[in-house]
């Protein structure tokens, strides 16, 4: 305990300190510049924001809409209006489906374990498998494998993620019925909860595979181009010249250092992730925030929407905190740099 | 010239050229060929390929793929370009401002471009499509709208980079002003760069356009490759055909592009690295 306490009066607890601040400072800009996007988009449609509010039903009744006027303030000045939209996000009222008859948190809510599942598992499965299959390329660089993983990673990297879930779908359910094509569990089965968890992995294997097949190609290329720039270095030269085995030269000297870029590119597409989770889950029917996207867009659940967009921002903010926090556990000085 | 030399003697630059081109000519020839509405039931429906007068066969509907994918070459190509356009205007302009002016302007707007960049940019897209109604245009601002940021990025690197340069210091010095100093000296050394990025958002237009009408957002006018796939989605156990032709189209275009820009930027760039394009 002693220790902890002492390394966060130095230098580097100021940084964390510091870190931390600056990602609250970030978290609080982007909600709130979101939440007053959504607010101009409600504004910029077209018709009445009471009615868009409502659902755009059209069947909607004059109580309601004006019970809407009223509740959203829609009487009163933009910049009142908009501060009372703010109050509201603030206190995570995010409002409530008129279509769905349900408050749009507890919507989100019960979807968010499904989609936090899929793209986590993508993410982790992209991150590992890219940064494996990179290495050996890297290490390997001008052999018949390394040419493989370059144009495979181009194909995969031209495909449209939904086209590669319904493909897989082709090959792995309707052909060789290996895997189920969609859904989250199998329905209407009794089951303990550990058959039940196993039951989850297998309906979650097509969606993570669909969905980490870009990501992977990516990080696959990019940690081949750095192993390669990194074995040229003089450090590499002088641990072989020290008599260390490969192995050790590439886990110990290549791989920490090689992994930085892949870790910054990761952090940086995490929303292209997230985005790609709504097209799979769609696809494979997989009942996350993706599929209530789908939902709310074929009603225009125009609330819905809008808090779908706050809280998968928020899930990348989230992310981005994640590769941030990886970086600094594997390149100790970023801590240092940040500091001074 | 040397640099059109070199492009053609670059082997995956040409074969990107070479399918895109086949797949412009598609697009543009669309009409000669299937003269008929790409939406019109022109014979029974769920024909497999190959049969009578259906190279690629029929959908749900007695629709010719073939057709349809030749008049959705023409939306994705449209939508690509003119989405594309719209991002390298707004994005250099603003890494234009921001890197000619650096201070205070610049740190102000690089946060508007990094808050862009942490926003999931589908999702974005989506909202975006939904509210203002599916139309072309409003599709092409929506993903305008969502590509923009890396090309704000590199135009401001670019103009970091050259505006401590020699040649424009002693424009600057000779009291051009600052119009003339970055149309005829900076913009003109950053532009191949540019060009090289431009090309890839293509890439990501397209796809991010498959993957709107996927989701039923795009113009419901239009045929499209995206929702050919989505419309088939349900069927594809009986009808293999109307999901994985319009998707090989996908990819075909998209790597065309992809190797196009690749070999764009070997040519243009040679001392880059070619592993410098995330």
């Amino acid at each position: 305990m002693s220790s902890i306490a002492l390394r966060l009066t130095g230098s580097r607890g100021i940084a964390v300190v510091l870190a931390v601040a600056g990602w609250l400072a970030k978290f609080v800009a982007v909600v709130l510049v979101i939440a007053t996007f959504s607010f101009l988009l409600v504004h910029a449609a077209p018709g009445d924001p009471a009615q868009v509010i409502a659902g755009q039903s059209g069947a909607a009744d004059d109580k309601l809409l004006s019970q809407l006027r009223e509740e959203y303030g829609l009487d009163k000045p933009y910049i009142v209006q908009l501060a009372t939209y703010l109050k509201r996000v603030v206190t995570l009222d995010l409002g409530y489906s008129y279509r769905q008859q349900r408050p749009v948190l507890t919507l989100l809510a019960e979807r968010m374990p499904a989609t936090l599942l899929l793209t986590g598992s993508a993410f982790l499965l992209a991150l590992i498998v890219g940064i494996t299959l990179g290495t050996l390329a890297g290490v390997r660089a001008g052999k018949w494998s390394d040419m493989m993983l370059t144009v495979i990673s181009l194909l995969f990297y031209a495909m449209p993620v939904f086209w590669l879930g319904l493909m897989l779908v082709l090959l792995f359910s309707v052909q060789l019925d290996w895997l189920p094509a969609f859904g989250y569990v199998t329905i209407g089965v009794p089951m303990t909860p550990i058959a039940r968890a196993r039951d989850i992995l297998w309906h979650l294997t097509l969606p993570v595979m669909s969905l980490a097949a870009v990501y992977l190609a990516i990080y696959a290329r990019l940690m081949r181009s750095s192993v390669i720039d990194i074995t040229h270095q003089d450090f590499i030269k002088t641990a072989r010249a020290k008599g260390l085995k490969q192995g050790r030269v590439v886990v110990r000297h290549i791989l920490r250092n090689a992994i930085l870029p892949v870790v910054t590119v990761a952090g940086m597409q995490a929303g292209s992730l997230v985005g790609g989770a709504v097209v799979i889950e769609t696809v494979f029917a997989w009942p996350g925030l993706g599929r209530l996207t789908y939902d709310a867009v074929l009603q225009r659940d125009y609330p819905v929407l809008l808090g779908i967009f706050l809280v998968m921002s928020v899930i990348v903010i989230i992310l981005n905190l994640v590769t941030d926090a990886t970086y600094r556990l594997v390149d100790p000085r970023v801590t240092t740099r940040s500091a001074s | 010239m040397d640099t059109l030399k070199a492009f053609i003697r670059h082997p995956s630059g040409m074969a990107g050229l070479i399918i895109l081109a086949s797949i412009v000519m598609l697009a543009v020839l669309a009409p000669t060929l299937r003269p008929d509405d790409p939406w019109d039931m022109i014979g029974a429906p769920f024909q497999p390929p190959l049969s009578e007068g259906l190279l690629l066969g029929s959908d749900m509907l007695g629709r010719d793929v073939a057709a349809g994918i030749m008049y959705g070459a023409r939306v994705s190509l449209t939508i690509g370009l003119a989405s594309t356009l719209a991002a390298v205007f707004v994005g250099v302009l603003i890494g234009a401002v921001s890197g000619y002016c650096g201070g205070q302007i610049d740190d102000v707007m690089m946060r508007i471009t990094e808050l862009f960049q942490t926003i999931p940019g589908f999702i974005l897209a989506i909202l975006l499509v939904a509210t203002l109604g599916p139309t072309l245009s409003h599709v092409i601002v929506a993903i305008g709208a969502v590509s923009w940021p890396p090309l704000a990025r590199l135009t401001r690197a670019e103009f970091l980079r050259l505006r401590s340069r020699e040649f424009v210091q002693a424009a600057v010095c000779q009291g051009q002003p600052s119009i003339a100093v970055v149309f005829r000296h900076i913009l003109p050394n950053a532009i191949s760069p540019i060009i090289v990025t431009g090309s890839l958002t293509i890439a990501t237009a397209i796809l991010i356009e498959s993957a709107l009408s996927f989701m039923g957002l795009g113009d419901p006018n239009l045929m499209s490759w995206g929702f050919m796939i989505g419309a088939a989605r349900t069927v594809i156990r009986q009808a293999w055909w109307m999901s994985v032709f319009p998707g090989i189209a996908i990819v075909l275009s998209v790597l065309a592009i992809n190797l196009l820009g690749e070999g764009l930027n070997d040519t243009l760039n040679p001392r880059l690295s070619r592993g410098g394009r995330h």
